[in-house]
């Protein structure tokens, strides 16, 4: 068995999948989860998600470039790696003539090491439901549904394939809180998600996906800590952004102005709100709306999104 | 690891006490898999009455009892298979079984075995059903029978999965499984005995992929097939065997095109 075990769950390099029609959703992507964490896939739709986490499942080859998952091949060393994995995909998978006990049977007897189909079920709030049939439940049950079976065989690397898409707010918060279990019992995840809340909450590490490339990775912190931080009021009619002090000296690196809305960017939040605020004591003005706001995940997604658009613009 | 491991066994006997459960649960699958192979094969008896058997030493009772197996086949198997595995697809139950521990081929093999297993039963009781109220005797080399009947089963499972590979939908299954039910009816001895067809006719038909499975079933009743034509019918057999398992893997779709 791989020696590198203990570092790396999976290792993915310069991983390339080009669909039959020629189009290159994945466009060659280098990333390595190790042991233990959650790793998150961020990106806006057709940004590469699922595509990618399809390869890391082996449900198709790559085109180019490596995938490891436990040391092997998830695609070519099907028999090897499926014991050990758990997987929930982004939609469906199960016939709607059955009941949640009877499917839950079914995918424990497909399942090595597969704990009581019951307790699976309790595990996602779902114990009531078993002798309903999948057709009737709702969007957000099945999901759970498919959340139980990843977990049947307390795998020890789970894919979720947004996990949360379709949950009401309880739900999700349940899933979190699964999830966040799950990596203290030491289970390695990889998720995606387009909620960034939920990116910023779980993942130790993530990578947000655009056209097919990782364009930013690493811890949350990380990612935001490149990004500015964001302060914006309103002026009172009379005063114009030439009579705020000198902004360079506040550590203000770009500003906007929309009407008397005005927006300005920093990497020293503190000392450029004290600066605004102190100028506008002194002043004697009251700055409507004001917002003062840290950089966070969301910041870096529009600006990856926003400067992806430079591009193809 | 110290989990205990599933086993092929263990694998498959889930996934088809699944899918049994699944067709017992779809209405119009039942009613094509029980009722027609019952009630077809009588009803193309007045037909039957007209033939001329006697001429080529074949009895009312065997030219039945073919039609009966070749209508299990046809119906049981071959078209409720072709549902089912449009419906999976289409369901994304075949893509979320790959996900798991479960090989390709055990993945057919579960979906298929129940309309497989409904196919063989029904086969014996029209076989035994034949013989006693249209007396149609002891097979005369009954290897050849059991032996055709297990190339007909596996050879229609192929064909459904073959079919359900170009169906879009499990509505549509119904329309792009008649090429192969008409031309396995006509053609392969089913309902018109191959021997009652013009000698030209009958040379091409006998190489669609399920006339040698009836073949050796009838022939293998009436015991008029000389070793040499029994050889030449298993060889035909094998060849579609081993196509229809090249053509399954290199064609069948496992999702639903985008």
């Amino acid at each position: 068995m791989d020696t590198n075990e203990h570092e790396h769950v999976i290792e993915v390099t310069d991983l390339r999948r080009v669909y039959g029609g020629g189009f290159e959703a994945v466009r060659g992507i280098t990333f390595s989860v190790r042991r233990g964490e959650v790793f998150a896939l961020l990106g806006t739709n057709g940004a590469g998600k699922t595509s990618t986490v399809e390869l890391l499942e082996g449900l198709a080859p790559a085109s180019g470039g490596r995938v490891r998952v436990l040391g092997h091949d998830p695609y070519s060393e099907r028999a090897a790696v499926r014991p050990r994995t758990g997987v929930m995909l982004q939609e469906g998978g199960f016939p709607s003539e059955l009941t949640v006990a009877e499917t839950a049977r079914m995918w424990a007897g497909c399942t090595s090491g597969a704990r009581p189909e019951a307790e699976a079920l309790a595990l996602v709030g779902l114990a009531r439901r078993a002798d309903v049939r999948v057709k009737q439940l709702s969007g957000g049950e099945r999901r759970r549904l498919d959340l139980a079976l990843a977990l049947l065989g307390e795998p020890e690397v789970l894919f979720l394939d947004e996990p949360t898409t379709g949950l009401d707010a309880e739900g999700r918060r349940d899933t979190w809180e699964l999830v966040r279990a799950l990596r203290d019992g030491g289970t390695t995840v990889l998720l995606t998600t387009h909620y960034l809340e939920e990116a910023e909450g779980l993942a130790d590490r993530l990578a947000i996906l655009s056209e097919g490339r990782i364009a930013v990775t690493g811890t949350p912190a990380e990612v935001t800590a490149g990004r500015p931080s964001r302060i914006s009021f309103e002026l009172p009619s009379g005063y114009f952004v030439g009579d705020l002090p000198p902004l360079g000296p506040l550590g203000v690196v770009g500003h906007e102005v929309a009407g008397r809305v005005v927006r300005l960017e920093t990497r020293e939040l503190q000392r450029a709100a004290t600066g605004l605020l102190v100028w506008a004591e002194g002043a004697g003005i009251e700055l409507r709306r004001l917002e003062v706001r840290s950089a966070s995940l969301e910041e870096a997604f529009l600006g990856i999104a926003r400067e992806q658009q430079g591009v193809t613009v | 690891m110290s989990a205990v491991m599933t086993t092929p066994v263990g694998r498959l006997r889930a996934l088809g006490r699944a899918e049994l459960a699944l067709l017992g649960r779809n209405r119009s699958a039942v009613v094509t898999a029980l009722l027609v192979p019952l009630a077809l094969p009588f009803s193309v008896r007045p037909a039957v009455d007209q033939m001329d058997l006697k001429g080529e030493g074949l009895s009312v009772g065997s030219v039945m009892l073919t039609a009966a197996i070749g209508f299990s086949l046809l119906f049981a198997v071959y078209s409720s298979l072709v549902s089912a595995f449009v419906a999976r697809r289409e369901e994304l139950v075949l893509k979320r079984l790959r996900t798991g521990e479960l090989g390709d081929a055990e993945i057919l093999t579960g979906t298929g075995l129940p309309a497989v297993c409904v196919g063989f039963v029904q086969s014996v009781l029209l076989t035994v059903a034949c013989v006693v109220l249209l007396d149609a005797g002891a097979p005369a080399m009954p290897q050849l029978v059991v032996l055709g009947l297990l190339f007909g089963l596996f050879l229609s499972a192929a064909l459904a999965a073959l079919t359900a590979s170009v169906t879009k939908t499990a509505e549509s299954a119904q329309v792009t499984a008649l090429p192969v039910l008409f031309a396995s009816m006509l053609g392969s001895g089913i309902i018109i005995p191959l021997q009652l067809l013009p000698d030209r006719v009958a040379a091409v038909c006998e190489f669609l992929p399920l006339s040698p499975a009836i073949r050796l079933i009838s022939g293998g009743w009436n015991g008029d097939l000389s070793g040499y034509d029994a050889l030449g019918a298993v060889l035909t057999a094998l060849a579609w065997t081993v196509l229809g398992v090249f053509a399954v893997r290199r064609w069948f779709r496992w999702e639903p095109r985008r």
